[in-house]
């Protein structure tokens, strides 16, 4: 079995046991929908703010989702990993002649899978309520790009974490890590709207904020050069660090002894 | 009524105990709110500038109502996956057969919601206090803002020691939050009920969360209103989800305790 039949194998795999858990994708696919509701129903008065961007706060929001949808499937997929630890299954592979690139690919490519099901749900459920993509049919696709690679970032990351402690409950524990990150960014107002200077200040040295800036400039502004170099750079970039560290902890954890 | 105390004495001893020298159960339940409040306090304070905002105190008051009130409901919810632990590691078993009066373990458990929260409700207030949180209510506004938010303690404890006691696994967690993360954020949570968007005011205005955010908000900013509505709605609640946390015990005994 070559490398690309073994990296199939286990993204199949991967995207079958997410389906097979309704919590894993339904969670991803509701819960970032509902926030944007509340939020949109709560802060829609923040539009007549001086300088607010634009007269619509779900055109605003729709980039939320993107991101924390992301980090539902990176912690679900982490946890699933942690659990092949957990229950020797990584082991028992070590066992066999599988490449250990195919294993982090493999996985990888399921969380990528479930980001673009996430993507197109997320855009769908947008445009289904009135929010019009400014950048046009192939901004809808540089989202979809963009989206790839964020939930790649964040999914090197959850991979590293299983695989540095093999545990789902740390796993787990990064939930919140990552909420951090998303809550203290530019999720609910323009940087240069934000009052508190500590918040902005923390807000503009947060790559999360980046990451939205660059899916919200594609929806309410249309072309902003800026911001897409910025959010794919910072996307790649952590994608990068993410799977340079994450193979390294593989080659640890599938050492053969 | 002698057993009964002395059951909730020792049960709520046992969970303050255990939230307070266990750090994964210690830590969240402080950290949450503490972050929720930074966020909504900090980054969305040019809210207060929105037309038609107009709250006296500044929005670090009006944010810090809410982030209370949410402390309170989710000390009591945390509390309800203490039970569910207690079910799914035995102890309840062992709990039930050795209370002379099992009404009391419920008490109990109330005692180690109540305590949970009042260490939050502290660091909560010390921490807007410090941020500059302005104060406009005297000190009886200030008592009846605190009760108030007890009383919201009490709704999330019984609601989820019902749902705890008759699903005994931590499976039920999503049934025990979501109700309670889905009734605060259906209402007013960063505008007043009269700046949200037309569907979500419609919503907003026949949740009860309102009447408590907006009776909070008024007694913060010594101005008092919708109070007798406020305490009336949390004891309405608090009677018909009694009935649903003892039912809940009932159902338990009857499955026995396991």
């Amino acid at each position: 079995m070559n490398l690309t039949s073994q990296v199939l194998h286990l993204a199949r795999r991967s995207v079958i046991r997410t389906i097979r858990q309704p919590a894993n994708w339904i969670t991803p696919l509701v819960f970032p929908l509902a926030l944007m509701a509340v939020n949109s129903g709560g802060l829609d008065a923040a539009t007549s703010l001086p300088g607010f961007p634009t007269d619509s706060f779900i055109a605003f929001f729709l980039a939320f989702p993107f991101i924390q949808g992301s980090l539902f499937a990176t912690v679900n997929a982490g946890v699933d990993l942690a659990r092949d630890i957990q229950t020797g299954f990584l082991n028992r592979l070590a066992l066999t002649p599988m490449q250990s690139a195919a294993l982090l690919v493999g996985h990888l490519g399921g969380v990528i899978v479930m980001g673009v099901v996430q993507a197109a749900w997320y855009l769908s459920v947008g445009l289904l309520i009135g929010v019009r993509i400014e950048a046009g049919p192939l901004g809808m696709l540089v989202i979809f790009v963009l989206a790839v690679f964020i939930v790649l970032a964040f999914g090197s990351f959850g991979a590293l974490a299983a695989l540095r402690t093999g545990s789902t409950e740390a796993v787990h524990s990064l939930f919140p890590v990552f909420f951090v990150f998303l809550f203290i960014s530019s999720m609910n107002l323009p940087r240069n709207l934000i009052e508190t200077e500590w918040f902005q200040v923390a807000a503009s040295l947060n790559p999360v904020s980046y990451l939205i800036e660059a899916i919200r400039s594609l929806v309410i502004v249309g072309w902003d050069e800026q911001a897409l170099v910025l959010g794919f750079s910072i996307s790649i970039g952590l994608a990068i660090v993410g799977l340079t560290l994450s193979s390294l902890s593989l080659r640890t954890r599938m050492a053969r002894t | 009524m002698r057993n009964v105390v002395s059951v909730a004495l020792a049960v709520g001893w046992r969970m303050l105990h255990n939230n307070f020298t266990t750090p994964s159960l210690l830590i969240p339940g402080l950290a949450f709110p503490m972050f929720f409040f930074v966020a909504f306090a900090g980054g969305l304070s040019r809210v207060n500038d929105v037309p038609g905002f107009q709250f006296p105190v500044g929005y670090t008051a009006f944010q810090f109502v809410f982030v209370l009130l949410q402390s309170a409901a989710f000390a009591g919810v945390f509390t309800g996956f203490g039970i569910v632990r207690d079910f799914e590691t035995g102890f309840a078993r062992r709990l039930m057969v050795a209370a002379p009066d099992r009404r009391g373990i419920l008490l109990g458990y109330g005692i180690g919601a109540l305590g949970r929260w009042a260490l939050t409700a502290t660091v909560l207030t010390c921490v807007a206090m410090i941020a500059g949180m302005e104060v406009g209510g005297n000190g009886v506004d200030i008592f009846a803002l605190y009760t108030l938010a007890a009383l919201v303690n009490v709704i999330g404890l019984l609601w989820s020691a019902g749902v705890a006691m008759r699903f005994r696994t931590l499976q039920a967690a999503p049934i025990m939050q979501l109700p309670v993360f889905l009734s605060l954020f259906f209402a007013p949570v960063f505008v007043p009920v009269e700046l949200l968007a037309g569907w979500l005011e419609a919503i907003a205005r026949l949740n009860p969360v309102t009447l408590m955010l907006e009776a909070g908000r008024s007694l913060i900013a010594g101005d008092p209103a919708h109070i007798t509505g406020a305490f009336l709605g949390a004891l309405t609640l608090i009677l018909l989800f009694s009935v649903w946390a003892v039912r809940g015990l009932r159902k338990a005994e009857a499955a026995g305790g396991g």
